[in-house]
């Protein structure tokens, strides 16, 4: 029944192989190589500048791979490019949120781009994340946290099986940080996958929660 | 995983309405960016016969080059934060990972565009056409070439400024590439005026605006999507 047990036996679903990036003249990754399999969290850890964001945007299909090569499902990612998109949900360092839009007004453009949305869902994610009252609120006058949650939202009104997260927990309270822990291990137990790069342990003790370090 | 159902995915129709839905009402929010290229034209156009001189018969001979060069000049002063606002805060980069197509994203952003800065300009030039002694007859004309060249230049300038968005100062970079490209709207747009201000036919040169127009529309939004790629990579 649990997802864990399910997973440790799966296909994995993400594969990179042999990864490396030139950014300019800095060799930045060597070689990474890795695989995520449903139900599994694999975050990246390393010192700053190591390449952390740049390794998200490759597998994210934001930086071109120079060579390498990276499967979602079997498939090259140049072969499958916007199927692949429609199953990732990517959150950057800037949350991509409009400063003039109201939270619901943000959500309800980004999560529409991929399916019909209907308000009471987007209402109930923001009371999910604890941020109700934000929802009529132009994200100007949010804090910066309140700002990441409504970040977070538009994650999981994406209803996509993986998740990129670059820095998820940045500006979140402690009570933030637990909400959001408990929703990705939700996410994970739905057979999801998150790939992510976080400075803090997330998750911890948590099964199939793997790290790989950069040096 | 079961959790993507593909019916559920919005049409192209409708995903070019949600980017001119969210544009226009971002526009609302800031009207006083939105308003510099109008005033700017105006301005621009007022300042002639100041310098030069406020004798109508003159004015009248100049007025359809004035109008035009100054509806260019404020859409290219429209068009260098088309996209930059988007690329800065990480909105570009979710429609690049949006699984849609990034051509129609973009030139529902361009089309929203138009009808913000282009549109007015249109509206407006009969306006200033008067006050620079251009006869009644001819507005029409200018309307319609103005409409026609305004669009077609918003086009060519979003290819442009999605190219140079991720450039730092890339405004004058813009100016530099675009420009050349648009003489031939000018040049056909101003002529078209200047005929039907002489009472001739301006058959010819209409045409070719709107041949230009269909091209840009048809060929550009594909050559936006490529340059907003390669912008949005480095």
């Amino acid at each position: 029944m649990h997802a864990q047990a399910a997973a440790a036996s799966a296909e994995p679903q993400l594969e990179v192989r042999a990864l490396h990036l030139w950014r300019g003249e800095k060799h930045l990754l060597r070689g990474v190589s890795f695989a995520v399999r449903p139900g599994e969290l694999l975050q990246i850890v390393g010192p700053n500048g190591v390449g952390k964001t740049s390794l998200l945007r490759c597998v994210a299909g934001l930086l071109p791979v120079e060579s390498g090569e990276i499967l979602w499902r079997n498939r090259l990612l140049e072969h499958s490019r916007d199927e692949y998109h429609q199953q990732l949900a990517y959150l950057a360092h800037n949350n991509a949120l409009k400063a003039e839009l109201t939270a619901l007004e943000n959500l309800r453009f980004s999560a529409s781009l991929r399916r019909r949305v209907g308000q009471t869902d987007l209402r109930e994610v923001l009371a999910r994340l604890q941020i109700p009252s934000c929802a009529d609120l132009p994200v100007r006058a949010m804090s910066a946290g309140q700002k990441r949650r409504v970040a977070l939202a538009r994650i999981l009104l994406s209803h996509a099986p993986l998740w990129i997260l670059d820095e998820p927990i940045t500006n979140l309270d402690v009570a933030g940080v637990a909400l959001f822990e408990e929703c990705m291990a939700e996410h994970l137990s739905a057979g999801g996958l998150i790939l992510t790069a976080a400075h803090q342990q997330l998750l911890r003790g948590r099964s199939a929660v793997r790290t790989l370090e950069l040096r | 995983m079961s959790q993507i159902v593909a019916h559920e995915a919005p049409g192209l129709g409708r995903l070019a309405w949600l980017v001119m839905q969210r544009d226009l009402r971002l526009a609302w929010r800031r009207w006083d960016q939105v308003i510099q290229p109008l005033l700017f034209f105006a301005i621009v156009t007022m300042l002639f016969p100041l310098a030069i001189s406020p004798a109508l018969d003159e004015l009248r001979r100049i007025a359809p080059g004035v109008l035009w060069v100054a509806a260019m000049l404020a859409s290219l002063l429209a068009l260098e934060s088309l996209f930059r606002q988007d690329v800065e805060d990480g909105s570009m980069e979710q429609w690049v990972l949006s699984g849609q197509p990034l051509s129609v994203l973009l030139l529902a952003k361009t089309a929203a565009h138009w009808l913000l800065a282009g549109l007015p300009l249109v509206l407006m030039a009969p306006i200033l056409g008067a006050a620079l002694g251009m006869p009644q007859s001819v507005w029409p004309v200018l309307a319609t070439t103005l409409a026609l060249g305004t669009g077609a230049l918003s086009v060519l300038g979003a290819i442009g400024a999605a190219l140079t968005v991720s450039v730092r100062r890339g405004s004058v970079l813009l100016a530099l590439l675009v420009l050349p490209i648009e003489a031939p709207v000018l040049i056909f747009g101003a002529r078209a005026v200047d005929l039907a201000m002489q009472g001739e036919s301006v058959a010819g040169p209409l045409n070719l605006l709107a041949a230009m127009l269909l091209l840009f529309l048809s060929l550009g939004p594909f050559a936006m999507a490529a340059a907003m790629r390669i912008s949005v990579e480095s």
